[in-house]
């Protein structure tokens, strides 16, 4: 492991020299809230930023992705051949990304990156890319990442840690790629004593903060027919109105569709994300729907983050308490009280 | 606002014990600050959980279309006359309402707050008298309620509702205000500034629908954008796809829309999808002198023929 302190006023000359030799992405406030871009000034990222409104998930899983091309002109040579479609994999970094959700990643990778299962794009843009995170010394009042196994200072899935420690931030490295990073640096200091007790002390005050919110230790025993047959969906679902903010703003939630689009001779296989919220997502061709109720759909979605998930993996739940969906639900479906619900241990009568 | 909670909670628990209905919808007091959410209670020992503060922004007219049941409502202007348009458009029965109306004097807007602490939410919030205080670490913020109204609120003149059963408190002053000056704004651009314009609107959109969804008057079956067979409209983020939907989703409710602000409210980035349905409400309005969901008894518009109907399109 190694280790630095980088002065705040030395900070953009760092990310600039980051910058000399990859591309680097780091959240930038565009229009109302942050996301992560591609930085074009070592100042455009505010490492002062809460979170990003949506998950940093469009860096590796877009949410329209162009995957082949093809044309449908009889004369051309290479007519009905599906192309892949030019993709950048060239190194880069991601700054400033929040623990969680570089965790979260690691669990998107059950989907993406399996022996059975290898999405070349995912993996090649996983394998080009390290992450350097910043701890959460104030985390949300929506956030819950303790509760499901990870945490505001969680090096999980990060290869190096930032933590900002007022005048400056202690970067450590967390894996060999975050080794590498580091120590090709210029102009790190050496921590001081001081300042690697300040990282401990915000560490215990953020994760005291947190606390744990409701027991996911008890999903596993639950019986799964007894959750799906439960009587508290119908008062958790008549709120919803199955538009898919939860899904598209939720960094774990990696469903997609794959449709063609074709103009004239020229066709384009495109990637979308898809929401188990929409009736779409499970119509037949026969035009049977298994989820044609509401309710149906709100139950997949949990069941699917705190019980499918938590039996199939048993590596606990499909969610890293990024607290976004309990943010910008309209209605104020809260997945902690869900979550309450589902692993409690008997289920009292009203 | 927070008074009318026991008002309601009263109703609610006359109208359940008396069997006057089935179910009461309102809200119940939600679990982060500045958020409630819309709440079904089917018994008298659930009143006590119906809540009611400047944070009931969301329009619970949309969970009235088909209801078999008899419904108490809790209803502000805006949902009373989401109430009106659904009875007009067949969707629920008079009979089968008995509306609580709440007089309004206007909703939140969670992310006006959220911006102006810099994008942090809160930890705690509270309502006081003509103030809205929030905390959250060293910030301790307190500002005139007002200055956090939801954009609709602030130029909202049915704020009372225009239909009910009884009230929970006494009527309040309706506003006299101009509510078109963004669109006259608009309509003063050159053509090309204003597909510019509306270009930068929709660009952040995610096609979502939450728009849509939260949208009283979104209630068919299957929308067009959700057509399977033919398909539509793409589902990628072709602009032209994304244009269709918000451009036919305006015209689609062309005199219907009350201007409840439940579509700005839902979205999640914030894209000011009202610029759109604003336009209609006035032409509307300029041509046949309507106004959406505030009489109950007469055909809209826009789904009859009467003799006198402008027609500037005959030349």
């Amino acid at each position: 492991m190694s280790e630095m302190y980088i002065a705040k006023e030395k900070f953009p000359a760092t990310v600039k020299q980051l910058m000399g030799r990859c591309r680097v992405y780091g959240p930038v406030f565009r229009g109302q809230y942050h996301e992560f871009a591609e930085l074009k000034a070592a100042e455009d990222a505010d490492m002062g930023y809460q979170n990003t409104r949506l998950s940093p998930k469009e860096l590796f899983h877009p949410q329209s992705e162009r995957m082949f091309t093809y044309s449908l002109d009889k004369s051309d040579s290479e007519a009905e051949i599906l192309k892949e479609a030019p993709k950048d994999f060239s190194s880069r970094v991601i700054l400033g990304i929040r623990p969680c959700d570089a965790k979260a990643f690691q669990l998107d990778d059950r989907n993406f990156d399996v022996d059975r299962f290898r999405d070349p794009w995912w993996v090649k843009r996983r394998e080009s890319t390290t992450l350097v995170g910043l701890a959460c010394n104030q985390p949300c009042a929506s956030c819950f990442c303790t509760t499901v196994g990870t945490g505001p200072f969680d090096t999980g899935g990060l290869d190096v840690l930032l933590t900002d420690v007022g005048n400056g931030y202690v970067a450590r490295s967390t894996s060999s790629k975050g080794d590498d990073l580091l120590q090709g640096m210029e102009g790190g200091e050496k921590v001081s004593s001081e300042a690697a007790q300040k990282v401990m002390d915000l560490k215990i005050k953020a994760e005291k903060q947190l606390g744990v919110q409701f027991d996911v230790s008890t999903l596993s025993e639950q019986q799964m027919l007894e959750l799906f047959n439960a009587s508290f969906w119908d008062d958790i679902q008549f709120s919803c109105i199955n538009c898919g903010i939860c899904t598209f703003l939720c960094p774990t939630c990696w469903c997609f569709d794959i449709q063609d689009e074709v103009h004239g001779n020229k066709g384009d296989r495109i990637r979308n994300w898809d929401s188990c919220m929409f009736p779409l997502f499970t119509l037949h061709g026969s035009g049977h729907n298994p989820r044609s109720q509401k309710l149906q759909r709100v139950r997949q979605r949990f069941m699917h983050k705190l019980k499918y998930y938590v039996d199939k993996y048993k590596d606990g739940v499909a969610c890293v308490g990024c607290g976004r969906c309990v943010r910008f639900c309209p209605v104020n479906i809260d997945i902690r009280q869900v979550a309450r619900l589902m692993s409690a241990r008997c289920v009292c009568p009203a | 606002m927070r008074a009318y909670t026991g008002r309601i909670r009263e109703a609610a628990k006359r109208l359940l014990a008396e069997n006057r209905v089935d179910v009461v919808i309102g809200f119940r007091k939600g679990t982060i600050p500045l958020m409630n959410e819309p709440y079904l209670i089917k018994s008298v020992d659930q009143v006590n959980q119906l809540y009611w503060d400047s944070n009931c922004g969301i329009n619970l007219a949309n969970y009235l279309p088909k209801r078999p049941d008899r419904v108490g409502i809790v209803a502000k202007g805006c949902d009373s006359r989401n109430i009106v348009v659904h009875i007009l458009e067949n969707q629920i029965k008079r009979e089968q309402l008995y509306i609580i109306g709440v007089p309004c004097k206007g909703m939140l807007d969670r992310r006006r707050i959220m911006a102006e602490r810099n994008g942090r939410e809160p930890l705690f919030a509270e309502e006081l008298e003509h103030k809205v205080r929030t905390v959250r670490y060293e910030l301790d913020l307190t500002r005139d309620r007002n200055y956090f109204l939801q954009d609709n609120c602030r130029i909202c003149t049915h704020r009372n509702p225009v239909i009910y059963d009884e009230l929970v408190g006494d009527l309040v002053e309706e506003q006299q205000v101009d509510r078109y000056t963004d669109v006259r704004k608009i309509e003063a651009m050159s053509a090309e500034e204003r597909w510019e314009h509306f270009e930068k609107l929709i660009e952040p959109c995610l096609r979502c629908y939450a728009c849509r969804n939260a949208c009283p008057l979104c209630y068919c079956p299957t929308c067009f954008v959700d057509e399977a067979r033919p398909q539509w409209v793409g589902k990628s983020l072709d602009k032209t796809d994304t244009r269709t939907f918000h451009f036919l989703r305006a015209f689609h409710v062309a005199g219907r829309c009350t201007d409840c602000g439940a579509c700005e409210r839902a979205c999640p980035v914030g894209i000011q999808v009202r610029q759109f349905t604003k336009k209609m409400e006035k032409d509307i309005k300029e041509l046949y002198g309507y106004e959406a969901g505030v009489i109950a008894d007469e055909r809209p518009p826009l789904d009859t023929y009467r003799p006198g109907d402008p027609e500037p399109f005959f030349k």
